[in-house]
C-alpha cells in the first residue's frame, strides 16, 4: 500500500465531513448544525404586505389633529378643518393672526402650504409620499420584529422581502391556539388614541348615518364590549399613541387585567390642556377604531398616565401591551402568503424521506457492490464520504434543510454513482483491449474525465438557477444538488481514484478481473 | 456482472426512424392532451388555499362536505382524499387578505362534530404572488435552457447544441404531457422536477456526444452512421446504470417519500425514462438530420491543429531569438 496525493486529500475531506456532520448527526449542544426547514419541523411562513396608503392617510390626520391642537392653543379662531389623502385644508378666521400660524407651518416637513384668502391647504409632496410609504414598511418591519421578540419564541425571522413585501417565519409553533396568538399580535394595529365625544350631538347618534357624522366633522364608533352601543367622536383625536411611553398590564378594583400606559411629556400637555378645558364632557379611550372606555372628565387630569380597561384575558392583555409598547403599525397589514406546518406532519415528512433516503441508499450500494464488485465497493465508499461531505458542508454554512432538499439528497446518491459508472465501464473497455489493470484505470480516468465534467456542469447550471429563481423550500433543494454535485467530483473522481492508486501493488500481481471489476476479462 | 458486452455495434441508427415516429406521436399526444385537458396549476401559480386535515380515524369526506356547504368562505371548495384514507385536503381558490382571521381556524370549527381531527398544513397563496411566482419559474425555465445551449455550443458544436435541446423540449413535452393527463397539480415541485430532468436528460446527452466528439477526433471513419452506432453501443452500460440507479432512488422516493413529495417523484420518474430514452434515440439520429460533416470537421481540426503547430514554431523562433 502506498500514499499519494489523491489518498490524503480524500481522507482529509472524509475528516472533514465527519467532524462537521457529526453535531447535525448526533444532535450535539454545541457545534453548527443544519437547520431544519419550516415544512420539516413545523411552524408559520408568512409573506404580509403593506397597505402603504393608509400611512399617508395616518400622516394626514396625526398633522391635522397638530394643527388643531396649535390653534386652540393660541387662541386662533379656525374653522373648515378637512383632510383627504393627500391635504389637510382650513380657514384662519383673523388674518393677523396667519403669520403665528405661517412660522408653526414653516416647521412642517414634506409639505407644499397654499394661502388663498386666508384658507390655507397643506399638501404632502410626491416625494414625501413615496418616503411615508417606504417608511412606513420599515416601521412596519421593526414593529413586527419588536412584538415577536417579547412574544417568547427563539430566533422569529422577520425581513424585507424586495421593495414592500415582509418575511416572517416563525419555527417552533406547535398548537394553532399559539400560531393564532402569534398572527393577532402581529396583525394588531395598536393604534391607541384618545378622543372627545360631541356632547353636542351625540344625543342623536343612534339617528345617524356615517355620512351624517362626517359632516360635522365626526365619526361613529361602537363600544368593544357591545357594539350597540355607539358614540360620536370628533374624528381628529386628541393624541395618539405615538406619544406613549410605557404599558403594562395591572389589575382593577375587581381584579380583572387592564393596561396602565404612560404618555410622553408633550403628551401629557396635551392631555392635562384638553381635560382641564373639558370638565364635564366625555373622553373616549380609542383602540383600533373600538372605544374602550369613555369617562366623564371630573377634573383636569396631569402626569399623563391613564388606564385601559376591556373584557380581556390575562394573556390576551399582554399580548396587547406588548403591542402597544412596540408602537402601533403606521400602516395595517395583509396576508400575500402563508405556510403553515404542523409538527406532527413535518416529523411525518422526515420519516417518509428518512425511509426513501435509506431504501434509495441500499439499493444503489448493494447494486454497485453486486455489478462491479471492488470497484463498486470503492464507488460505495465514495458515496458515503460525498453524503458526509455534503451534510458537513451544509451544517458549516448553517443551510436550511427542506422537504425538497432531503429529495435533492435522495437524488444525488442515485446520480453521485454516475462518475463512477462511467469511470468503471471505461476501466473495463481498457481491459477487454488488453490494457493492464493499472494503465486501465490510469487511462480510465484521463479518458472518463471530459464526458464528467461537461455533465456535471450541465447539472449545476440547472441548479445554480434553480437557487436564484426559486423560492422558499425549493432553494433547498437547489443547495443540496449543488453541494451534492460538487462533492462527488471530490469523492468519486479524485477520492476513489486515490483509492486504486493506493492499492495499485495488490493489483498488479492480480490477475482476478471479477474480483476488481466484476468482469471475466 | 456484466448485461452490457458487444463485439458489434448495434445498429440504433438504423432503427432511428420508428423512434422518431414514436418521439413524434408522443409530443403530440403530449401537446393534444395539454390543449384538451390543460395543466392542473396548484397554488403556487394559481393562488388560492390548501387545508390538510387529518382524522383519527377514516376522514368522513360526505359529513364534511355537508358541514361546509353553504359556508361562503367554502363555496369552491373541494374535498379529496391525500395519501391515506385518514387524511384529506380541502382546495379553495380564494385567498384570504386577513392575517388575524385564519382559514385554519375557520376550517376547525366548520368541521365540529365530524371526528376527531388536527389541521397539518394550511397553505394560502394571494394572487399577486401566484402571478409572480409564475414570472419567476418561467424565467427559471428559460434562463438555463438558454445556459445550457451556450455552454453546450461553447463545449461541442452548434449541431450538438441543437440536437440536445431538441431532445430537452422532446423531454419536457412529454413529461408535461404525462403530468397533464394525470391531473397532478402543477406547483413549485413540479417546475423543480422539470429543471432537474432538464440538468439530468443533458446529463445523459452529453455522455453520448462525448462520446461522438471523441468518436469523430479519434477515428479516421468518415461515417458518422458507424461513429454513433459505436459511441452508443459503448455507452450504453452506463446510460442504462446511471438510468437504473436514479430509477431506484426516484421510484423510492414515490412510494415511500409520502404525499407531499409524490408529485415530484412522478415528474421526475418520468423524465429519467423519456430522458434516457431520447439521448439515445433522438439526439444521437438528430445530428445526423443535421448533416453533420465529420471530413468538414477533420479538416477543421487539422487546420486548427497545424494553426496551433505554426504558432508554436513561430514562438519557438522568437524565444530562441531567431526573428
Amino acid at each position: 500500500m502506498k500514499l499519494n496525493y489523491r489518498i490524503v486529500i480524500f481522507a482529509l475531506a472524509i475528516v472533514f465531513g465527519i467532524v462537521f456532520s457529526l453535531p447535525s448527526l448526533l444532535q450535539t449542544q454545541s457545534g453548527k448544525k443544519i437547520t431544519l426547514g419550516l415544512d420539516l419541523q413545523g411552524g408559520l411562513h408568512m409573506l404580509l404586505g403593506v397597505k402603504t396608503e393608509e400611512a399617508t392617510k395616518s400622516r394626514i390626520k396625526s398633522m391635522a389633529a397638530s394643527i388643531k391642537h396649535f390653534a386652540d392653543r393660541n387662541d386662533i379662531l379656525i374653522d373648515g378643518l378637512t383632510f383627504d389623502d393627500k391635504s389637510v385644508t382650513f380657514e384662519v378666521l383673523d388674518s393677523d393672526d396667519i403669520k403665528t400660524f405661517d412660522t408653526f407651518l414653516s416647521k412642517i416637513e414634506g409639505v407644499k402650504v397654499t394661502d388663498k384668502n386666508s384658507v390655507i391647504t397643506l399638501t404632502l409632496t410626491p416625494k414625501e409620499i413615496k418616503k411615508t410609504k417606504k417608511q412606513a414598511v420599515s416601521q412596519a418591519i421593526e414593529t413586527i420584529r419588536n412584538r415577536l421578540d417579547q412574544f417568547g419564541l427563539s430566533e422569529p425571522i422577520v425581513a424585507r422581502q424586495g421593495k414592500d413585501k415582509i418575511l416572517v417565519e416563525l419555527a417552533g409553533i406547535k398548537t394553532p391556539q399559539e400560531e393564532q396568538r402569534a398572527r393577532k399580535l402581529i396583525s394588531r394595529a395598536a393604534k391607541l388614541e384618545m378622543m372627545a365625544v360631541d356632547e353636542a350631538r351625540n344625543a342623536r347618534v343612534y339617528n345617524m348615518s356615517d355620512a351624517d357624522a362626517v359632516a360635522y366633522g365626526d365619526v361613529i364608533l361602537e363600544d368593544v364590549k357591545n357594539p350597540k352601543i355607539k358614540y360620536l367622536v370628533h374624528e381628529i383625536p386628541i393624541l395618539d399613541g405615538g406619544m406613549l411611553t410605557g404599558a403594562n398590564v395591572g389589575f382593577d378594583r375587581n381584579n380583572r387585567p387592564v393596561i396602565n400606559f404612560k404618555l410622553n411629556a408633550e403628551g401629557a400637555d396635551i392631555f392635562g390642556d384638553f381635560t382641564g378645558k373639558n370638565v364635564g364632557k366625555r373622553l373616549a379611550v380609542v383602540l383600533d377604531g373600538k372605544v374602550y372606555s369613555a369617562p366623564n372628565i371630573n377634573e383636569r387630569i396631569g402626569g399623563g398616565s391613564g388606564q385601559i380597561s376591556g373584557n380581556y384575558t390575562v394573556l390576551e392583555a399582554k399580548d396587547l401591551a406588548i403591542a402597544l409598547r412596540s408602537g402601533a403599525l403606521l400602516a395595517p397589514i395583509f396576508m400575500m402568503e402563508k405556510r403553515s406546518v404542523g409538527p406532527s406532519l413535518g416529523a411525518d415528512s422526515i420519516k417518509a424521506s428518512m425511509i426513501a433516503l435509506i431504501g434509495g441508499f441500499v439499493l444503489v450500494i448493494a447494486f454497485m457492490m453486486v455489478y462491479y464488485r471492488m470497484a463498486g465497493l470503492i464507488a460505495n465508499i465514495a458515496l458515503i464520504a460525498n453524503l458526509l461531505l455534503l451534510l458537513a458542508v451544509m451544517s458549516l454554512f448553517g443551510a436550511t434543510l427542506t422537504l425538497p432538499g432531503m429529495a435533492g439528497i435522495v437524488l444525488t446518491v442515485g446520480m453521485a454513482v454516475d462518475a463512477n459508472v462511467i469511470i468503471t465501464e471505461r476501466i473495463r473497455e481498457l481491459i477487454y483491449e488488453g490494457k493492464s489493470m493499472h494503465k486501465a484505470v490510469e487511462d480510465g480516468y484521463s479518458n472518463a474525465m471530459t464526458a464528467i465534467l461537461d455533465a456535471n456542469i450541465t447539472t449545476l447550471i440547472a441548479s445554480v438557477v434553480l437557487y436564484v429563481y426559486g423560492t422558499g423550500a425549493i432553494k433547498g433543494f437547489a443547495i443540496t444538488m449543488s453541494i451534492g454535485i460538487l462533492a462527488s467530483m471530490l469523492t468519486a473522481i479524485l477520492g476513489t481514484h486515490g483509492i486504486y492508486q493506493m492499492l495499485e501493488s495488490k493489483m498488479s500481481k492480480s490477475k482476478n478481473y471479477r474480483f476488481w471489476f466484476g468482469i471475466k476479462g | 456482472m456484466e448485461f452490457f458486452k458487444y463485439k458489434q455495434p448495434l445498429g440504433f441508427m438504423g432503427k432511428s426512424k420508428i423512434a422518431m415516429a414514436i418521439s413524434i406521436i408522443l409530443v403530440l399526444a403530449s401537446y393534444a392532451i395539454l390543449a384538451t385537458k390543460g395543466l392542473n396549476y396548484g397554488i403556487d401559480f394559481a393562488g388560492g388555499t390548501i387545508v390538510q386535515v387529518k382524522y383519527e380515524k377514516k376522514a368522513p369526506i360526505e359529513a364534511m362536505r355537508e358541514k361546509l356547504k353553504g359556508n361562503k368562505l367554502f363555496d369552491s371548495a373541494t374535498i379529496t382524499k391525500f395519501g391515506s384514507p385518514q387524511e384529506v385536503i380541502i382546495r379553495m381558490k380564494t385567498a384570504s387578505a386577513s392575517v388575524s382571521k385564519d382559514i385554519g381556524d375557520v376550517t376547525r370549527a366548520a368541521l365540529k362534530g365530524t371526528g376527531n381531527f388536527k389541521v397539518r398544513r394550511v397553505d394560502i397563496v394571494g394572487p399577486k404572488v401566484g402571478s409572480e411566482l409564475k414570472e419567476k419559474g418561467l424565467m427559471a425555465l428559460f434562463l438555463s435552457v438558454a445556459a445550457i445551449l451556450i455552454y453546450v455550443a461553447f463545449r461541442f458544436e452548434w449541431r450538438f447544441a441543437v440536437a440536445s435541446i431538441v431532445a430537452l423540449i422532446h423531454d419536457v413535452s412529454i413529461a408535461m404531457g404525462a403530468v397533464s393527463l394525470f391531473q397532478i397539480d402543477v406547483n413549485l415541485d413540479v417546475l423543480a422536477a422539470i429543471l432537474t430532468l432538464l440538468g439530468y436528460s443533458l446529463n445523459d446527452t452529453i455522455i453520448v456526444f462525448d462520446r461522438i466528439r471523441e468518436g469523430i477526433t479519434k477515428s479516421k471513419k468518415a461515417n458518422l452512421t458507424e461513429i454513433i452506432n459505436e459511441s452508443i453501443t459503448r455507452t450504453l452500460a452506463r446510460t442504462t446504470l446511471t438510468s437504473l440507479t436514479t430509477f431506484f432512488v426516484v421510484f423510492t422516493l414515490f412510494m415511500f417519500g409520502g404525499e407531499i413529495i409524490h408529485a415530484f417523484a412522478f415528474t421526475l420518474l418520468v423524465g429519467i425514462i423519456v430522458g434516457t430514452y431520447s439521448s439515445v434515440f433522438i439526439a444521437s439520429p438528430l445530428l445526423l438530420l443535421f448533416g453533420f460533416d465529420v471530413k468538414g470537421y477533420h479538416t477543421k481540426l487539422a487546420e486548427k491543429a497545424k494553426r496551433e503547430a505554426e504558432k508554436n514554431r513561430m514562438r519557438e523562433q522568437f524565444e530562441s531569438g531567431v526573428m
